[in-house]
């Protein structure tokens, strides 16, 4: 009895404590995720659907150091659009281009790659720089757009997209088109990010220092919105925009430096994932970059929580590298982009989950402190704050 | 005794707290009940049990006598028990009629037989003197509308026992008027009224016995008719409160704030929302801005801290011109304002309320540093703050303002706002929702602003707070100021005449 009693406490103590709701509830949508993802397994090959399914979990030990590195260098571009959408979001904006300041990002980046051999060692560093300039005004737009004329910005992002993408196949063809292949040609090898180290922790891997830089970044956001007042007000903006203007806060820069910060983060994903030295060129296709909608689920996987982003994303990449052994089984890779999609699903779900748990919660608290009978309307917020996202 | 229901030594416990312990409500036939308490004193508790929403530990309830069994509010209202809400439930892209049928539809071969359901509204309506529009969009109604068909709603049902989550807090002087004729109509027409507020004056007005709890316990249940506003109050504080607040007499000194010709127009129309205000605001003074709700005392107070911009007049500190200030440099230089929404301006909700006290001022040296937080110095500050004005909460400074009660959300906001140490406090409305014991609180501390030099703007819908607490009393209708009394020499009701609209002044800074 007074085991559980202790249990029960400690859970209180648990949940009670900031961020473990979301963490919990995320916890819960990535299981029901993998729950629902076997099933499918098991309708589409009962036979080796267990062994498909282990292999997809174990995801970077499947072949030793090599694809235990590979899921980190997978993890670095997903990292960076995922902590662009989730930067964005918590200033109360959905930047849904992470796709274009990626391409334009990575352009830039293959351009300087192939055009200035002659910087040397500075070629990455540059190419990096150039990457976070553009990606930085390819967001700035939207955000001036949104700010000044209320064009709203997933509209506006949107059509980024598909500027970024036509602009990007037609520049390449103009500038660094290897016709053979009808990709970018490949860059100089004073232009692939050095790899500080990395393969002799991860032999044969594609890891490079990309993943520290990405994890540079991850820390920086992190201190940005938690301890500066510049995350101050971003944050004020974006959970109450009114009593940001009442507290004189300067909502239009806010939102012009938020996302213009968002894209810097997305065009420097570009930028690593193309000079990673792996072998990828920038094919000339039709396609929106697809790391720009991976960095959608990893930033609502991570709850727009810079280390919950980080998290998130090694997590998918984690799956990734498991799908791709998967093939063993004679399943296709593309299977992961659906047990991604369902667990996607279940963190929407989650935040019905968690609100269930801040309820849960504000109910104790409430009734601890004697202080239910006024404000009801607190309850309702709670309940309508999925809504509201 | 003809008892139509009786909750009987109801006890209700929570993890730490008993919520309600041993108490007894019994609600006559035809009667209506107030249910009087602050604040946590376990009045919502009692009702959630009656409504089926909270299970009690240990207490019988008993419909005409018969003892049942309340499991979810399915049940209550299948047994004849409806509730209006503080806060509506109505859809707002519904119409009334609608919202009225919403849950118990009269449906033939899967189609909704609306003619027969607006006949029926139609007719309750007029019986019990409900008047509403069952065309119009729920969202474009007045509050007082919403109020009405969230009653019929009930009467629709069938519903016996109705239960009143304080109805009056959101509506104003007319409608509150309005409503207690209602109220004494339903009971007249046979239904029995439980109502729950703490607001003494209304109880009087209405109410025929009365039940007061405080901290989850039953003081007793009174006749209306023998007992005192007075004596009613010190059962649910559990001491003697002060309804005048004492106020020195001072003269005011000289001139802080003015306002001249200020102006404001509507899109789309020639009217002026504000037209043409002017007035001033001295050392030592409150003036109060008196005015039915939505005669454009929102839109000056938006005008007066620059939330809004405005067309036309001048805003002067001190003598120096605020007309293009921003509201940083006004925050920043000496004016508060308690804002009249707290959810919506006055404080981020998912915010610590160390941060919300540091709404205005995080960016001063001393809570940050080459723009890095300082959160020593910013929990230090607030728990200085805690501690002065009694802010109480779950977890101190950490506390999620989300998680607080009004009263104490309120108390951070006039926190934060004093300890700026304005020369000019606009404050709107700063007891609305409030207890009794919040709002004396509260009302002390506008007062010792006033008696430490400081000029107070007081906007208010509350003739007793407006007659207690000013010295000049301002009257807005329909934007634009049409009186100037003295309070010593005026009443409430010539006060009500120029609210309407039926009396005006020229009225010159």
């Amino acid at each position: 009895m007074s085991n559980r009693n202790s249990m029960n406490q400690f859970f209180d103590r648990l949940s009670r404590k900031k961020g473990t709701g979301s963490f919990i509830s995320s916890l819960v949508a990535i299981g029901i995720g993998l729950i629902i993802g076997l099933i499918i397994l098991l309708i589409s090959n009962p036979r080796e659907a267990f062994a498909g399914f282990f292999t997809m979990l174990i995801g970077g030990f499947n072949d030793g150091t090599r694809s235990f590195g590979n899921v980190f260098y997978i993890a670095t571009p997903i990292i960076m659009t995922g902590l662009a959408v989730g930067f964005a979001f918590k200033t109360g904006l959905f930047n849904i281009g992470a796709s274009g300041q990626f391409i334009v990002g990575a352009y830039v980046a293959v351009l300087i790659g192939v055009k200035l051999p002659q910087l040397g060692g500075f070629q990455w560093v540059l190419g990096i720089l150039a990457a976070m300039a553009i990606g930085t005004i390819w967001e700035a737009v939207p955000g001036l757009l949104k700010a000044y004329l209320n064009v709203h910005e997933v509209i506006a992002s949107i059509m980024m997209n598909y500027i970024g993408m036509f602009m990007v196949n037609y520049l390449i063809k103009q500038t660094v088109l290897n016709v053979y292949t009808n990709r970018s040609l490949a860059v100089a090898p004073t232009a692939n990010i050095p790899k500080m180290g990395l393969t002799a922790i991860f032999p044969g891997s594609s890891i490079n220092g990309g993943f520290l830089i990405a994890i540079l970044f991850v820390i920086l956001m992190y201190i940005i919105l938690e301890k500066t007042t510049f995350g101050y007000e971003l944050k004020a903006c974006g959970h109450n925009r009114f009593a940001a203007k009442y507290a004189g806060i300067n909502e239009n820069r806010s939102i012009i430096l938020s996302m213009a910060i968002s894209g810097m983060l997305a065009g420097v994903g570009g930028a690593l994932h193309y000079l990673s030295g792996a072998g990828v060129y920038i094919e000339v296709v039709d396609v929106l970059a697809a790391q720009g909608f991976t960095g959608i689920s990893v930033s609502l996987l991570g709850m727009s929580n810079p280390i919950g982003v980080f998290f998130a994303g090694i997590f998918i990449a984690w799956l990734q590298i498991g799908g791709f052994y998967m093939q063993r089984y004679s399943f296709v890779p593309e299977f992961i982009q659906i047990i991604t999609a369902i667990i996607i699903y279940c963190s929407a779900a989650s935040l019905l989950i968690r609100n269930y748990l801040e309820l849960r919660q504000l109910k104790k608290d409430e009734n601890l402190t004697a202080d239910s009978d006024g404000d009801t309307a607190d309850i309702v917020n709670v309940e309508n704050q999925g809504g509201d996202k | 005794m003809d008892y139509i229901i009786e909750m009987l030594n109801i006890r209700k416990e929570f993890p730490g707290i008993v919520a309600n312990d041993d108490i007894t409500l019994r609600i006559k036939k035809t009667e209506i009940h107030a249910l009087l308490g602050e604040n946590g004193a376990g009045k919502s508790t009692l009702m959630s049990i009656l409504f089926g929403l909270y299970k009690p530990e240990a207490g019988v309830i008993k419909l005409r006598g018969k003892e049942i069994n309340i499991s979810d509010p399915k049940t209550a209202s299948h047994l004849g028990i409806g509730m209006v809400h503080q806060h509506f439930k109505l859809v707002e892209d519904f119409t009334v009629l609608e919202n009225i049928i919403l849950g118990a539809e009269t449906v033939k071969n899967g189609f909704l037989k609306m003619d027969e359901a607006k006949k029926k509204v139609m007719e309750l309506s007029n019986r019990y003197k409900l008047y509403i529009d069952p065309d119009a969009k729920v969202s474009n109604i007045t509050v007082g509308m919403q109020q009405r068909v969230e009653i019929l709603k009930m009467l629709y049902r069938e519903n016996e026992i109705l239960i009143f989550d304080e109805p009056t807090a959101v509506l104003t002087p007319q409608e509150i008027d309005e409503l207690m004729d209602i109220m004494k109509e339903l009971s007249k027409e046979g239904k029995s009224l439980i109502f729950i507020t703490h607001k003494l004056e209304e109880i009087k007005k209405v109410a025929d016995r009365v039940t007061v709890l405080r901290r989850g316990k039953c003081i007793g249940t009174y006749n209306v008719e023998d007992v005192t506003k007075e004596s009613l109050s010190e059962m649910m504080v559990g001491r003697k409160v002060q309804f005048t607040v004492d106020k020195k007499d001072i003269t005011p000194g000289e001139t802080i704030f003015e306002v001249k010709n200020l102006s404001m127009k509507t899109k789309g129309s020639t009217k002026n929302t504000l037209n043409k205000i002017s007035f001033k605001v001295r050392k030592n003074e409150i003036v109060c801005i008196a005015g039915i709700d939505g005669n454009g005392q929102s839109e000056l107070v938006y005008a007066l801290t620059g939330i809004r911009h405005f067309d036309e007049g001048q805003i002067l500190v001190h003598g120096e011109d605020w007309t293009k200030k921003s509201i940083r440099y006004r925050n920043s230089h000496g004016m508060s304002h308690i804002p009249e929404d707290r959810h919506k301006y006055g404080l981020i909700l998912e915010y610590s309320m160390a941060y919300n006290l540091i709404l205005q001022t995080y960016f001063t040296d001393r809570f940050q540093k080459r723009g890095f937080l300082k959160n020593d110095s910013i929990h230090e500050y607030a728990d200085g703050l805690i501690k002065k004005y009694d802010i109480r909460s779950g977890q101190g400074a950490q506390t999620v303002t989300r998680s607080m009660s009004g009263g104490n959300q309120q108390k951070v906001i006039l926190a934060r706002e004093i300890d700026k140490d304005p020369s000019i406090m606009i404050a709107v409305q700063p007891a609305r929702g409030l207890d009794v014991g919040a709002t004396e609180f509260i009302h002390k501390k506008l007062v010792e602003q006033r008696e430490s030099g400081k000029a107070v703007l007081l906007i208010s819908l509350e003739l007793e707070e407006i007659m207690n607490l000013s010295d000049r009393i301002l009257v807005i209708y329909e934007g634009e100021l049409v009186g100037d009394l003295d309070p010593k020499k005026t009443t409430i009701q010539e006060l009500g005449l120029y609210m309407a609209g039926a009396k005006r002044d020229e009225v010159k800074a």
